[in-house]
C-alpha cells in the first residue's frame, strides 16, 4: 500500500478532547506525525483580564476538566505570591488533600479512558466506578463534581464538612483494596502486557529536550517531581517516594500513574492524619499589588506553571498559563514513528492528554 | 417426522385445497380457459413443484427460528455486557420481560433512518457489499440442523445439500471478500485499512480453522452434522480433539470478529472500521449480522465438538442444542469484556505461529486416532 495520511481527530473516538493527530502511515506502520492543535482555544488568559482576582478562580477551573482543583489551587498559589500572603496552615493541609484526591479521580479517568482505548470494556467501567468515589467526597468538600471552585486567594472556601475524616479513610482502605484489583486485572492479562510493554519508548534524554514533565517524564527515569523538589503547600512534611520507572515504554507511564495513586493514598492518609487545628483562610485584599506573581505545582499531568502580573488594579494584568499538556503533545512525532497504527491509541492514550488546558 | 416430511404434509394439504379450485374452474369453465386451470393443478400437485416448495418453506422455517436466536443472543449480549461491567444493561422495552424488545426498537429505528450512499463512493460495491454479507451469512443458518429431525441435511431424499457442514464453512469464509468489497468501495481510508485487516485476519484464521473442522471429519467420516453428531454419541469431539477445540474457539472468535480480535472494527483507532460510511439499515443488517455469526459459530461449535443435540432425554433435543450453543456465546461475550484487543501484527503472528501448528498437530492426533481403530 502506498504512504497516506489519515486524520485522528478532530473527531475521533482516539482524540480524548478536540485535537487532530495527522498520521502518515506505510500500511500499518508509522512514518510521520503531525499533531494539530487549537481546536478548543477559549482565550482562557484574555477572558481573565477582565474579571476581578477572585472572579477568575471558576474560570481556571475550567483549564482540565479532569482535575480543576489543581489549576484553579496553582492560581491561588500565583496570586498568593503576587500579594504576598501568608495562608494558615490548616488550608494548607486541607489544600493538599484536596488535590490528592483530584489526583487519584484524574488517574483513574486516565485509567478508565486508556482501557476504553485499548477496548478493555471492564477496565473501563470499574476505574469510572471507583472514581466515584473521589469525586463525591470531593462533593462532600467542595459542593461540586467537576469544577470545584473551592481554593481561595489566601486559603480554601469552606473548612472540612462534619464526618469527612473517617469518610476519607474508608474511601482510602476502599481505594487500596481495589488499586491491588486492577494491578491483578490489567497486569495479569497477558494481552495488555503485549499491546504495553516495549511500545511508544521515550527516551529519557529525549523527554528532558522536549521538556516533558509529569508521569510521562518520571516513566522515562527521570525523578522530577515538584512536591519533592520544590515542597509547595504541606508537602514537605509528608513522607512519600518519587515513583519512578526506568523503561519509558507504555507499561512504565502505566506503572508510574498507578504507583502515583498509591502515594497519594499515603498523601491523604498522612494528611488527614497531622491535621492542624485554626482558620483555614486569610481575608485577602482586593487590590492587588504592582508586581509578579509566579507559581508552579504538580498536575497530574505535569509541571503547570503561571505568571500573573498585577498593575495595582483589582485585576489581573495578564495571567501566562504553562500547560504541561501542549508539551507533551509535541513529543508524537518522536515517539510514534515506527510504531503501527493501532500502536497511537496506546501512546497518546498513555500520554494523557487533556486538550482543555492545552489550548486554554 | 422431521421438518421435512411436517413442510411436505402441510404444503401437500395446501394444494389439494387449492386445486379443488382449479380442477372446478376447470370443470365448468368452457374448454379454453378450463384446460389452463387444469394445467395449473396438474402442475401444483407434481411432485418437483412440492419439493421445492417445501424445501423454500423448510428453509425460510430454518432461518426464522434462527433469526428469533439471534434476537436472544443480541439480548443476551446486552444484559450480559451489563453485569459484567457493572450497569444494568436494556430493561425499559419490554419491562416484563427483562428488555428483550430493545433490539426491535432498535432495529425499528435503524429502519426509518436515511440510507445514505457516499458522493464519492463506488455505488454498486457498496450497495452490494451488506447484501452478500447477510446473504452469506444466513446460508450459514440454513445447514446447521437444531436435531436430528430438524434441520435441511436431513432431508436427503429432498435434495437437501449433500455435504453441508462444508457449506456452512465455505458461506463462512464467503465474509473477507464482502468486508474487503466494503472497505475499499466506501472511498475512506479508515474503511480501508479496516477491510485490509479484515481480509488478512480471516485468511490466516481460516486455515487453523479448517484444520480443526477437517479433524472432526476424519474422526466422524461424514461431511453431514448428522453423522457427525452421532459419531459423539459415546464421547464429545472436544475431549481427544481438545487442542483442536480450543484452537477452534479462538479462529471463531476472529472469524466472528469479537473483541480480542476485532481489529477490523477497532472503534478507538479506525472509528468504526469498515462500516465507517454506513449508516441506517445497513449499518443495522451488519450489525445483525454480527449476531447471526456468533450463534453460527456457537452452533459449529455445539455440532462439531460439543456433542450436538446430544444429552439426557428430559428436555428435547434442539433445546440441548440451543442451550450448548448459548453457552459457548456467553464463554465469547465473557471474553469480549475482559480483555483488550490484540494489534494486527501481533494477532497474525498468533494466527500463523501457534495457531497453525496446534491445528496441524491436532490433525495428526485425530489420524493416529483413526488409525488406532478407537473411532
Amino acid at each position: 500500500m502506498a504512504e497516506m495520511w489519515i486524520n485522528m481527530g478532530p473527531q475521533h473516538p482516539m482524540t480524548h478532547g478536540l485535537w487532530n493527530l495527522r498520521v502518515k502511515v506505510d500500511g500499518e506502520t508509522i512514518v510521520d506525525a503531525v499533531p494539530e492543535v487549537g481546536y478548543l482555544h477559549r482565550g482562557i488568559e484574555k477572558l481573565c483580564e477582565g474579571k476581578t482576582y477572585t472572579q477568575v478562580i471558576p474560570i481556571t477551573d475550567r483549564l482540565c476538566y479532569g482535575s480543576s482543583m489543581t489549576w484553579s489551587h496553582l492560581y491561588c498559589t500565583t496570586v498568593e505570591d503576587l500579594m504576598d500572603l501568608e495562608v494558615p496552615e490548616r488550608a494548607r493541609y486541607i489544600r493538599v488533600v484536596a488535590i490528592e484526591m483530584q489526583r487519584i479521580a484524574s488517574h483513574l479517568m486516565w485509567l478508565a479512558a486508556y482501557a476504553g482505548d485499548l477496548g478493555m470494556s471492564v477496565g473501563f467501567t470499574y476505574t469510572m466506578r471507583d472514581r466515584e468515589v473521589f469525586v463525591d467526597l470531593l462533593q462532600a468538600l467542595t459542593g461540586a463534581r467537576l469544577t470545584y471552585n473551592y481554593p481561595r486567594i489566601g486559603g480554601v472556601a469552606h473548612d472540612l464538612p462534619p464526618n469527612f475524616e473517617r469518610d476519607t479513610m474508608r474511601a482510602l482502605k476502599y481505594m487500596e483494596m481495589r488499586l491491588q484489583e486492577y494491578e491483578d486485572l490489567f497486569e495479569g492479562s497477558k494481552i495488555f502486557m503485549m499491546r504495553n510493554v516495549g511500545i511508544g519508548i521515550l527516551r529519557s534524554d529525549d523527554a528532558v529536550n522536549l521538556g516533558i514533565t509529569g508521569p510521562s517524564l518520571r516513566a522515562s527515569g527521570v525523578s522530577y517531581d515538584l512536591r519533592k523538589d520544590r515542597p509547595y503547600e504541606a508537602y514537605e512534611d509528608m513522607d512519600f517516594k518519587v515513583a519512578t520507572h526506568k523503561d519509558g515504554d507504555c507499561y512504565a507511564r502505566y506503572r508510574v500513574r498507578m504507583d502515583e495513586m498509591w502515594e497519594s493514598c499515603k498523601i491523604i492518609r498522612q494528611a488527614i492524619q497531622k491535621m492542624p487545628s485554626g482558620k483555614w483562610r486569610v481575608v485577602a485584599p482586593r487590590n492587588g499589588p504592582v508586581g509578579t506573581g509566579f507559581g508552579r505545582v504538580e498536575d497530574p499531568r505535569g509541571e503547570g506553571t503561571m505568571y500573573v502580573v498585577g498593575d495595582g488594579s483589582d485585576k489581573p494584568y495578564r495571567l501566562k498559563i504553562r500547560s504541561p499538556i501542549f508539551v507533551t503533545v509535541s513529543a508524537a512525532p518522536t515517539i510514534l514513528v515506527g510504531y503501527k497504527v493501532a500502536d497511537v491509541v496506546a501512546i497518546m492514550g498513555g500520554l494523557d492528554m487533556c486538550i482543555g488546558e492545552n489550548d486554554r | 417426522m422431521n421438518l421435512y416430511e411436517f413442510c411436505y404434509g402441510i404444503l401437500h394439504w395446501l394444494v389439494d385445497l387449492v386445486n379443488n379450485l382449479w380442477y372446478w374452474l376447470g370443470d365448468t369453465l368452457p374448454w379454453y380457459f378450463g384446460d389452463f386451470f387444469t394445467a395449473v393443478g396438474d402442475f401444483a400437485a407434481s411432485s418437483g413443484h412440492l419439493q421445492f416448495m417445501t424445501l423454500l418453506l423448510e428453509s425460510l422455517v430454518i432461518i426464522i427460528v434462527a433469526l428469533i436466536n439471534v434476537l436472544n443472543f443480541l439480548w443476551i449480549f446486552r444484559k450480559l455486557s451489563g453485569r459484567i461491567l457493572d450497569f444494568y444493561g436494556p430493561y425499559y422495552v419490554g419491562y416484563r420481560i427483562g428488555g428483550w424488545l430493545q433490539n426491535l426498537a432498535d432495529g425499528m429505528k435503524l429502519f426509518i433512518k436515511e440510507i445514505i450512499v457516499p458522493a464519492k463512493a463506488d455505488k454498486t460495491g457498496f450497495v452490494l457489499a451488506p447484501v452478500i454479507f447477510v446473504g452469506s451469512s444466513l446460508l450459514i443458518l440454513a445447514t446447521i440442523p437444531l436435531s436430528e429431525n430438524f434441520g435441511l441435511s436431513t432431508s436427503r431424499d429432498g435434495g437437501g445439500v449433500p455435504a453441508p457442514a462444508l457449506f456452512a464453512l465455505a458461506m463462512f469464509a464467503i465474509a473477507p471478500f464482502t468486508i474487503l468489497l466494503a472497505g475499499w468501495s466506501s472511498n475512506n481510508k479508515y474503511t480501508l485499512i479496516g477491510g485490509m485487516r479484515s481480509a488478512a485476519q480471516m485468511m490466516s484464521y481460516e486455515i487453523p480453522l479448517i484444520l480443526c473442522v477437517a479433524s472432526v471429519f476424519l474422526l466422524a467420516g461424514s461431511f453431514d452434522f448428522v453423522d457427525i453428531v452421532a459419531a459423539q454419541h459415546d464421547i464429545w469431539f472436544a475431549i481427544p480433539l481438545f487442542i483442536g477445540f480450543i484452537v477452534f474457539l479462538v479462529c471463531l472468535i476472529a472469524e466472528v470478529e469479537i473483541i480480542p480480535f476485532d481489529l477490523p472494527e477497532a472503534e478507538a483507532e479506525l472509528v468504526e472500521g469498515w462500516t465507517t460510511e454506513y449508516g441506517g439499515m445497513r449499518f443495522g443488517l451488519f450489525y445483525m449480522t454480527t449476531a447471526v455469526r456468533s450463534y453460527a459459530g456457537g452452533a459449529l461449535a455445539t455440532a462439531l465438538f460439543l456433542g450436538g443435540w446430544q444429552g439426557p432425554a428430559i428436555i428435547p433435543d434442539e433445546i440441548w442444542f440451543l442451550i450448548k450453543a448459548y453457552i459457548v456465546y456467553v464463554v465469547f461475550m465473557w471474553l469480549t469484556w475482559s480483555v483488550p484487543r490484540v494489534r494486527i501484527d501481533q494477532m497474525l503472528k498468533l494466527g500463523w505461529r501457534r495457531l497453525l501448528p496446534l491445528a496441524m498437530l491436532n490433525l495428526l492426533i485425530a489420524a493416529a486416532l483413526k488409525t488406532m481403530g478407537w473411532f
